[in-house]
């Protein structure tokens, strides 16, 4: 059993607050890729003594903390392209088994951030749609398919206080029911088959954040 | 059977206009990038790229783009902090972009290389990415299907070479080396060392020979570390 590091359930949580919480919910021994931004944090709050292997989708198992300094290496990068370290029992192979690993279900889960989340667990999270934006997906289709457990770390409304766990995506989706759970800054949801539950609540009541949400939960 | 050659450009010699070059990198790393400079000396022109990025700052591939010797490029991720040079082109019009998931890029490459006519991927269902695809359900799950991408050449970079064209890598530099040199007419592999027969050990060759026609040693630090990693 695992336990939950406490929170102040009387206002929002902050982003890394959000890293902390996913980092404490991913089970000791898990095989986890992190997406790249907020979802990277999430590493630096598992426990050392967690036996968490870390996949980065550029070819590594066993990816280590950030690089620094003369630890820099060109060669030794994260999917964001950042400098990282190995660890002892790394690995390293070629693309075509990288996502070998995603697609085959072989990871535990995966980290990703997002512009929606839908009530049956769509995710989009690569396109805003908009006619001017460059599209770039790199591997996060493949993830979302592949991980047995999708979790989305985002900010629960837009700027303008839209929500953004929404009935239907309207931005181009990543990929289909496939996102598990959805830590946010107002709650923590959990996403079945059966509908939406929501596990905690910071800031808000349970009714209220139902209501802004347009959305009856289910039992957790 | 693999042949050493002297220079780049002696490397890169005899591509046509308008070829399928598959070229390796993630970002900055594993990027051959004295192949593509060697290209961009050649002058050949519409040339589709098959890549992961879009180029990064103003060197490699990014010079190729910006140099007007690609008509298309197919990759996963072309959009980065220092991918300018790409996105004015797209911008413009100027240049043509087939957005591939970076497990389909890989494996469509896999694919070509290994005689596989096509194959079914959970990737990309129900998204813009996969419209106007064969989709098909297999054992209760729903699948596109996706061809392969072959090329006409691959330019990769690798660690070390013997002479008979076995090669290993350097860390997260192999990323897309090992499947493009499968997937190409003719594979081009620039390498920091190159050794005799008999000196990499047959357990820890990465790319066997056979998929490799043409090593040239890039004697010196590469240009990747000037770019650095970041981007």
């Amino acid at each position: 059993m695992i336990t939950q590091p406490a929170f102040d359930t009387t206002r929002p949580l902050a982003r890394d607050d959000l890293a902390r919480l996913a980092a404490a919910d991913i089970p000791p021994g898990s095989y986890v890729n992190l997406g790249i931004g907020l979802p990277t944090r999430v590493g630096d709050f598992l426990k050392p003594d967690s036996g968490v292997i870390l996949h980065t989708e550029n070819g590594m198992l066993g990816m280590g903390p950030q690089a620094y300094d003369d630890d820099i290496d060109p060669d030794l990068i994260n999917a964001g392209k950042v400098p990282v370290t190995e660890t002892p029992g790394a690995a390293y192979f070629h693309a075509a088994d990288s996502f070998a690993m995603m697609r085959g279900g072989h990871l535990d889960v995966c980290v990703l951030g997002a512009f929606q989340v839908s009530f049956a667990g769509d995710l989009a999270n690569w396109h805003t749609g908009a006619a001017d934006a460059i599209p770039a997906v790199g591997g996060a289709m493949d993830l979302a398919i592949g991980a047995k457990n999708v979790f989305v770390l985002m900010t629960l409304f837009d700027k303008d206080g839209s929500p953004k766990l929404v009935p239907k995506c309207s931005y181009p989706l990543t990929a289909v029911a496939c996102v598990s759970r959805a830590y946010t800054d107002y709650g923590v949801f959990l996403i079945t088959d059966h509908g939406v539950a929501v596990r905690d609540t910071y800031g808000i009541d349970r009714d209220d954040l139902a209501e802004r949400l347009g959305i009856t939960f289910q039992k957790a | 059977m693999a042949t050493v050659v002297s220079d780049a450009d002696q490397a890169v010699s005899g591509i046509q206009d308008g070829s399928t070059v598959l070229i390796g990198g993630f970002g900055p790393a594993g990027q051959p990038i004295e192949l593509i400079e060697a290209l961009i000396r050649g002058g050949v022109t519409d040339l589709t790229v098959v890549s992961n990025n879009a180029g990064n700052g103003r060197v490699g591939l990014a010079a190729l783009l910006a140099n007007g010797q690609v008509r298309k490029i197919i990759c996963s991720f072309p959009r980065q902090a220092d991918s300018y040079v790409f996105d004015e082109l797209y911008r413009a019009g100027k240049v043509e972009l087939e957005l591939v998931p970076q497990g389909n890029l890989a494996e469509r490459m896999r694919a070509a290389g290994a005689g596989i006519g096509a194959f079914y991927s959970p990737t990309g269902l129900g998204t813009p990415l996969a419209e106007g695809k064969e989709r098909r359900t297999i054992d209760g799950r729903d699948y596109v299907l996706e061809y392969p991408i072959k090329g006409d050449v691959a330019l990769i970079k690798a660690f070390r070479a013997d002479t008979s064209g076995n090669l290993v890598y350097r860390k997260t530099a192999r990323n897309f080396g090992p499947v493009i040199a499968t997937a190409a007419e003719t594979t081009v592999v620039q390498v920091s060392e190159i050794v005799e027969p008999g000196r990499l050990d047959p357990e820890v060759v990465i790319t066997p020979g056979i998929f490799v026609d043409r090593i040239v040693k890039i004697a010196g630090v590469s240009t990747l570390a000037a770019i650095g990693a970041a981007g």
